[in-house]
């Protein structure tokens, strides 16, 4: 057994690249209490007092604090980058200093400038000129490519947020395999992946061997880059300090090569708890020790910032990476993978305060320990700042190494991907079933001139057979809009570093999504048991509704409605199924929209449900806003119908309650125990 | 029997252990200056339910209560005692942890044909929370309308069936947090063996809306919501009662 590894269980992960077989082989469950943890100490308490400092300043200039115009950001792009190096435990910034912004044009070369100029910056004409003539960008590719069709679609935004401008993001590198292996073998087993394609050189045989090259260019450049900051990580990880920032050099390459709509981190916790219980038992170095690299590492995952335009920070309702950490979930073979090194991410909550990134993410399962579950509890009411996940849903499919990218897509880490999709607006798609395919705001014929919808009273089965007409339509343009993209993205913005840290044959996920669920159903459901009056414009184009009576709404667990959820869920995923996907992507879907649903409802009209124009639609797979009257869980309930397996990228409920609502304080409330008298 | 239901909730989690069921009854005999349910007031109004369509809706999500159950409240829940029979037993059938939220109001010794009744819904009761609104009789009846003999006297009736109780009280500034009352409350609840839990509730006016939609007065308009950071200190007191009686009749 190779030194750095002494004391390990050794097996399968020695001779082949395989870290869940390191982990399942030397991770040990925590099933005690919180009381362990160690509190900041005083560098952490200095270091997140500047970035706090710094924080205000960013704010208090707009926003943006500095960008880079000159240099394009590559692994090696930039020196090293310090708070203050002295207390530094954890280092590494994306530019050669903390809140400056990289310059990225791989994506798109007018994305850049623009969100350069929205800022304040200029973009140094040289690089403006080098990426519009002599570099084309993955932007460019896309409209290069595009049918007249696609680009009706989207800028009627039936079909909104396409990553065809920026980085798709939503890829996961393995940032773990640099800690326990050493760049060195990682490029040897590259090599070797290399030296093992096919011999017939088709389109597919030599793409593999162009990327697997570009991938051995980025393993080198990440060792180079580490030893600008003076670390070695051509060897494997000694201890826990070592293994945690050859972990986050990994993932720091992957953000400084891809402006990504989600750069996920993927599920480290459980692996470096490994290196930590060695460092405690051998008394490398103490708690406090090991929390404060936790806080370090958190702290600059806290610090990840890209360059972006005031639209996308619409888009997504503020600035967010999703720096998506995967904590917690239970092994295949049924112990529960919650470590003491996952109490130490929570905490990082308590040490540096309550944040949205990184986006804590526990995967939740009934078996979890208790002491855990409390101390979740206790977290969340803290500080609002904890995702849930359902592993007991996803481990089924996924397993016991899978990790969650953005808010809700899961995937293998290392030997899962996927190929990002935005979303269909299905409301928007049934105004256009209604109207013969004319959008009912720019009044434009975008879809299809299938027949309108003639009468003065809708007709559920009519409404519907339209209505899977122009779905059927939406389903082919969105697919093959997606085929576009990511061809393009592959060819021009290859993500590099993060595929560097997978195997060779990927799974590729062909991830769609949907917007406008609950909007949808509760129009169809106010269609069938109501009676809903079409009103037309002059031009004889419905643009709103006169409803009358009462309807079964989504969110009450009622299956008169529920049903037609679930349906449309189904009927969707069907049709995108039909049709060829890029790299024979596997496709899914999302219903998730949970900060974008503001932007798509502003571009949508009237709807049957009683919706105005411009009003925003539920986040995700929530209910329409209000329309739950039957409490928490009978919303939860109808959610719940929704089918997974139709719905693979993740269903997302966005569930907002008054702490008080809860349960009661513990101050006020001692619950159905003795009573102390004692005080 | 049907009950006359005001409303459902899917998701309590302030009424009893757990995550729970809870069924708002309508009609309460009841005129609380601070009551935040006053639309559960009117006898005759609400929902006419089935139990079983109750037990049904319950049983659709039953994997959120697994730790909690089914809790009756209104309005008052033992003005309806023939249709919360029909309905725990149902429960109980499925092995349902079901909870009382009562005043004691409706609680009448006297009436023997009721209270023959009662008996055999407390053999169906796994906990009843009993608010008791004031311990003196006179300053209960300016809160309430109505005297708390009866209430006091369904204390009594409880400890002696030896169903848990918790005791729920109201803590309002000027009205219901003098130490001396509540310590005579504590003394009152410390006799009971079958007390299991203490519930002190910090006033809010958050049913203000109601009582304006209805068009009826609000009584208690220039009363301050309690901070809840005197809740501790006000427990104490009741505490402090309890300890007092316990002492005297030797249990402690």
């Amino acid at each position: 057994m190779r030194p750095e590894w002494t004391d390990f269980v050794g097996g399968k992960w020695e001779s082949e690249v395989n870290v869940r077989d390191f982990i399942q082989k030397n991770y040990t469950p925590y099933d005690g209490d919180e009381s362990f943890l160690a509190g900041p100490t005083q560098n952490t308490t200095d270091l997140w007092a500047q970035v706090l400092d710094l924080s205000k300043k960013e704010r208090e200039a707009g926003g943006v604090l500095d960008m880079d115009t000159k240099v394009v950001s590559t692994i090696v792009s930039h020196g090293p980058g310090y708070l203050d190096k002295s207390k530094e435990t954890i280092v590494g910034f994306q530019t050669d200093k903390p809140f400056k912004r990289s310059m990225q044009p791989y994506g798109g070369i007018r994305m850049a400038e623009k969100a350069c100029a929205d800022n304040g910056y200029t973009v140094d004409p040289e690089i403006s000129e080098f990426f519009s003539t002599h570099r084309k960008t993955h932007n460019a590719g896309c409209f290069d490519a595009y049918t007249a069709d696609m680009r009706a679609c989207r800028s009627s935004h039936i079909i909104t947020g396409l990553p065809d401008a920026y980085g798709r993001g939503r890829i996961i590198g393995d940032y773990r395999r640099i800690a326990l292996y050493g760049i060195d073998r990682l490029v040897e087993d590259k090599l070797e992946q290399k030296d093992s394609t096919g011999r017939v050189m088709t389109d597919d045989v030599i793409r593999l061997r162009e990327e697997i090259s570009e991938q051995i260019v980025a393993l080198k450049q990440m060792k180079e880059m580490a030893a600008s900051y003076g670390c070695d990580i051509s060897k494997p990880a000694t201890n826990v300090q070592e293994a945690i920032q050859a972990t986050y050099f990994g993932y720091l390459s992957a953000v400084k090569e891809q402006n990504g709509a989600a750069m996920s981190l993927g599920r480290t916790s459980t692996f470096l708890d490994v290196y930590a219980q060695r460092d405690l038992k051998n008394g490398t170095f103490t708690e406090e020790q090991i929390q404060e690299f936790v806080d370090h590492f958190v702290m600059k995952l806290r610090l990840i910032k890209f360059a972006r335009t005031p639209e996308y920070n619409n888009l997504f309702a503020g600035d967010p990476v999703w720096v998506t950490e995967s904590l917690a979930g239970v092994g295949v073979d049924g112990r529960h993978m919650v470590t003491k090194m996952t109490f130490r991410y929570l905490n990082t909550l308590s040490n540096l305060g309550a944040s949205p990134e990184p986006n804590l993410t526990v995967l939740w399962s009934t078996r979890l320990p208790e002491n855990f579950k409390k101390y979740c509890a206790k977290m969340s009411i803290l500080t609002s700042s904890i995702q849930y996940e359902n592993d007991d849903l996803m481990r089924v499919t996924h397993a016991d190494d899978y990790a969650i990218a953005c808010c809700v897509s899961s995937m293998v880490v290392g030997k899962q991907m996927q190929f990002f999709g935005a979303r269909a607006n299905l409301a928007k798609c049934l105004l256009y079933a209604m109207n013969g395919g004319i959008d009912e705001v720019t009044k434009k014929q975008v879809g299809p001139r299938y027949r309108k919808v003639e009468g003065d009273v809708l007709d559920f089965d009519d409404i519907m057979q339209k209505y899977t007409d122009m779905m059927e339509w939406l389903a082919e343009v969105y697919v093959n809009t997606l085929n576009v993209i990511h061809y393009m993205h592959d060819k021009y913005c290859y993500e590099r570093a993060q595929m560097a840290l997978h195997d060779r044959d990927v799974f590729r996920y062909f991830a769609t999504g949907v917007a406008g669920l609950s909007v949808v159903a509760d129009s169809l459901s106010a269609i069938k048991y109501a009676t809903v009056k079409p009103i037309r414009d002059e031009d004889g184009l419905i643009v709103d509704f006169e409803t009358t009576g009462d309807f079964p709404k989504y969110g009450n667990d009622d299956d008169r409605v529920d049903d037609i959820a679930r349906d449309l869920v189904k009927r969707f995923m069907t049709m995108i199924r039909r049709h060829h996907t890029y790299r024979d992507g596997f496709p899914t879907t999302s219903i998730l929209t949970i900060t974008s649903n503001v932007t798509y409802g502003k571009a949508t009209g009237n709807t049957p449900d009683g919706r105005r124009k411009g009003q925003p639609f539920a986040p995700g797979a929530n209910p329409m806003h209000g329309r739950d009257t039957h409490g928490a869980v009978a919303s939860l309930s109808s959610v719940s119908k929704l089918p997974f397996n139709h719905a693979q990228d993740g269903i997302s409920n966005t569930f907002t309650i008054i702490p008080g609502a809860l349960g009661k304080e513990d101050q006020v409330f001692a619950g159905d125990i003795e009573i102390d008298l004692s005080k | 029997m049907q009950g006359r239901i005001h409303s459902l909730e899917s998701f309590g989690t302030v009424d009893g252990p757990g995550v729970r069921y809870v069924v708002f009854v309508q009609g309460c005999p009841m005129r609380c200056a601070y009551c935040h349910n006053p639309d559960t007031w009117e006898m005759n109004a609400g929902e006419l339910m089935e139990p079983s369509y109750i037990i049904e809706q319950y049983k659709r999500n039953i994997g959120f209560y697994k730790d909690g159950g089914i809790t009756v409240t209104g309005g008052e829940p033992l003005m309806q005692v023939d249709f919360l029979i029909d309905l725990f037993t149902l429960a109980k059938q499925e092995n349902i942890h079901t909870c009382i939220d009562s005043s004691g109001i409706a609680y009448n010794p006297n009436n023997e044909e009721w209270v023959k009744k009662l008996d055999y819904l407390m053999t169906l009761t796994d906990l009843v929370m009993l608010d008791i609104k004031h311990i003196d009789p006179e300053k209960h009846k300016e809160l309430t309308e109505q005297p708390n003999t009866n209430i006091l006297k369904f204390a009594e009736y409880l400890d002696k069936k030896q169903v848990p109780m918790w005791i729920r009280h109201v803590v309002v500034p000027g009205i219901t947090d003098d130490p001396v009352y509540l310590e005579k409350l504590g003394y009152f609840i410390g006799a009971f063996k079958n007390l299991k839990a203490l519930d002190i509730l910090p006033y809010h006016d958050m049913g203000t809306v109601k009582y304006e939609k209805l068009g009826l007065e609000y009584k208690l308009k220039d009363v301050k919501p309690m901070e809840k950071s005197r809740v501790p200190e006000l427990k104490k007191h009741v505490l402090d009662g309890i300890k007092k009686r316990r002492i005297e009749l030797g249990l402690l």
